[in-house]
């Protein structure tokens, strides 16, 4: 699991922010930009499943806001790594990994039907689950459990 | 990628048609539309279009304890509920580093795989029934009301029984269970021979089937497909065995896998699994040890009931038990994921905890989404009656895929 990282350590200078590891998963925090490249480079060195890809709300007024999360596998020799990338309050944009994993496409569109984060470049970027006028995102921690609306 | 994923669009054009199915069909499973694109009879393209069955558990789960979100997940998939609780309960014992007792794991084991015989025995049923072949649809929920009264005998409910609990099960088996179970299993290979008579060798069921929804290895891996779908396209994956959990390491049971990835060849896969769930059964009863059922109480599981308002009632008991109930248990700060094989393929909780008593994430990786979204590369060319047949061999929960 240590030689994919510092392989893309090696590749890409400023892309990795910090590694972790609890109850032997493997977390990497990626810089945004390096998203798409270290994916590609992932999928070619064998991790050619996506299991899932998710968005995260660290709190209203926390810098960083929004995260990604993607976690890959390589079906061959079971490893799995998480993929970390963090997103400002404003604005959380940043690029689709659909072209790589075909997986994320619904994935994301799931990310941005709750959190309101953007992927650069999707290909059909609508709501998955609410109605296409559904107003606000609902998993974003300052969007009600319950109550009505003014 | 749009192709890959089915996007209908509009179109002004004398041969090409779009209709809706769903979200009200009797065929669907569920409340599920698909946006089909015709050219006559013949599909040219089918866009699912889900979220009719919505619930929002994602987020009501992080205003709740971590005991107290333990129903949601039953409701998921609501046709193999102990399933989406085991996930459920596997993650947050992976959080908090708790390893429930050996007797608790083998009755885990057991319960799951009896859920996973009435899952594939609802899929069979409602499946054939779709193509026309009623009569199955009755043998099989015979069968499966068997499996709703054991659980019932164990947990007290039908369905969502909620009966793995953090760190062990909510009680022990009952008097009798083993022996209804040891019976059941008995009888449930002829059973199987009944069901296999009506359809394998059926030369309709075969023309409908085979050749129809073929799915490819390749395509299946890109879309993140898992379970019985991606088995069916002939690779061999199956969670049990890539990361064993709860014990699964020390059963002895095969990973059935089809050869050309159409209905076909995922019908056989989940006859081979119902076969072999039979068998992990089996050796389950077999091995189950004696011992308590629940890890040892701590600041982070419940005391002995017994010992909160039975015969050994102590109050320290009783505060520990109304602490943890209004108050909750602190994880570590830390993020998991967890996964099982479920019915319908890899269900895997991602949880992120603040160390706060509620869950700050709780992410749901639910197979059936993921293997709806093969839909569209499955039914390009075919007609819209096989749209029917191929949506059964997925075999899709709204419930999962909405959340």
């Amino acid at each position: 699991m240590i030689d994919i990282v510092n392989a893309i350590r090696e590749r890409w200078q400023d892309a990795v922010l910090e590694t972790r590891e609890f109850r032997d998963e493997t977390t990497v925090v990626l810089s945004a930009e390096s998203i798409l490249d270290v994916a590609g480079y992932l999928k070619e060195s064998g991790f050619t499943f996506l299991v899932d890809l998710c968005g995260v709300d660290l709190g209203v007024g926390e810098d960083p806001r929004f995260q990604v999360v993607y976690l890959v596998r390589n079906m061959d020799t079971t490893e799995q790594l998480r993929l970390v990338v963090n997103l400002g309050a404003e604005n959380p944009e940043v690029a689709t990994v659909s072209s790589v994993w075909p997986t994320a496409n619904w994935h994301e569109r799931e990310a941005y039907d709750m959190f309101g984060i953007r992927f650069r470049n999707h290909p059909y970027l609508k709501r998955l689950y609410l109605a296409p006028d559904f107003p606000g995102h609902p998993l974003r921690k300052d969007y009600p459990v319950e109550g009505y609306e003014e | 990628m749009a192709e890959m994923l089915g996007v209908v669009q509009e179109v002004q054009d004398s041969k090409r048609m779009v209709l809706n199915m769903g979200p009200q069909h009797p065929s669907t499973h569920g409340v599920l539309r698909v946006i089909l694109e015709l050219d006559g009879e013949t599909v040219l393209n089918a866009e699912p279009v889900v979220g009719y069955l919505h619930r929002g558990i994602e987020k009501l789960a992080e205003d709740r304890t971590y005991h107290q979100v333990i129903p949601l997940p039953d409701r998921m998939d609501y046709l193999a509920p102990l399933s989406n609780n085991l996930a459920y309960v596997l993650a947050v014992e992976k959080l908090f580093g708790i390893e429930p007792p050996e007797r608790a794991k083998v009755i885990r084991v057991m319960l799951t795989e009896l859920t996973r015989i009435g899952s594939h025995l609802i899929w069979l049923g409602t499946h054939a029934m779709d193509i026309g072949a009623a009569t199955v649809f009755l043998y099989t929920f015979r069968e499966r009301e068997v499996t709703y009264e054991l659980l019932e005998m164990v947990a007290g409910v039908r369905m969502h029984q909620s009966y793995f609990r953090i760190g062990g099960l909510r009680q022990d088996l009952p008097e009798g269970f083993l022996d209804r179970l040891k019976a059941f299993i008995d009888v449930f290979p002829k059973k199987m021979e009944e069901y296999e008579g009506l359809l394998t060798n059926n030369k309709i069921w075969r023309e409908r089937t085979e050749g129809v929804g073929v799915l490819s290895a390749e395509d299946a891996i890109a879309l993140g497909v898992t379970g019985p779908v991606l088995r069916g396209s002939g690779v061999k994956w199956d969670i049990r065995k890539a990361y064993p959990y709860s014990g699964y390491d020390e059963y002895d049971f095969d990973v059935p896998v089809g050869e050309n990835g159409d209905i076909f060849s995922r019908y056989l896969v989940r006859l081979e699994e119902m076969r072999q769930s039979r068998e992990i059964i089996k050796q389950a009863i077999e091995r189950l040890p004696e011992g308590p059922i629940n890890a040892l109480p701590g600041k982070m599981n419940f005391p002995d009931i017994d010992e909160v308002r039975g015969d050994n009632r102590n109050i320290e008991a009783l505060i520990h038990q109304f602490k943890l109930v209004i108050e909750g248990m602190r994880p570590p700060k830390g993020e998991v994921y967890h996964s099982v094989e479920a019915p319908k393929g890899e269900l895997g909780f991602y949880i992120v905890s603040d160390g706060s008593p509620n869950p700050f994430r709780l992410r749901i990786r639910v197979p059936s989404l993921h293997n709806l979204a093969a839909l569209p590369l499955m039914s390009r060319g075919h007609k819209i009656a096989d749209m029917v047949s191929i949506i059964g061999s997925i075999d899709i929960v709204l419930g999962e895929v909405d959340k």
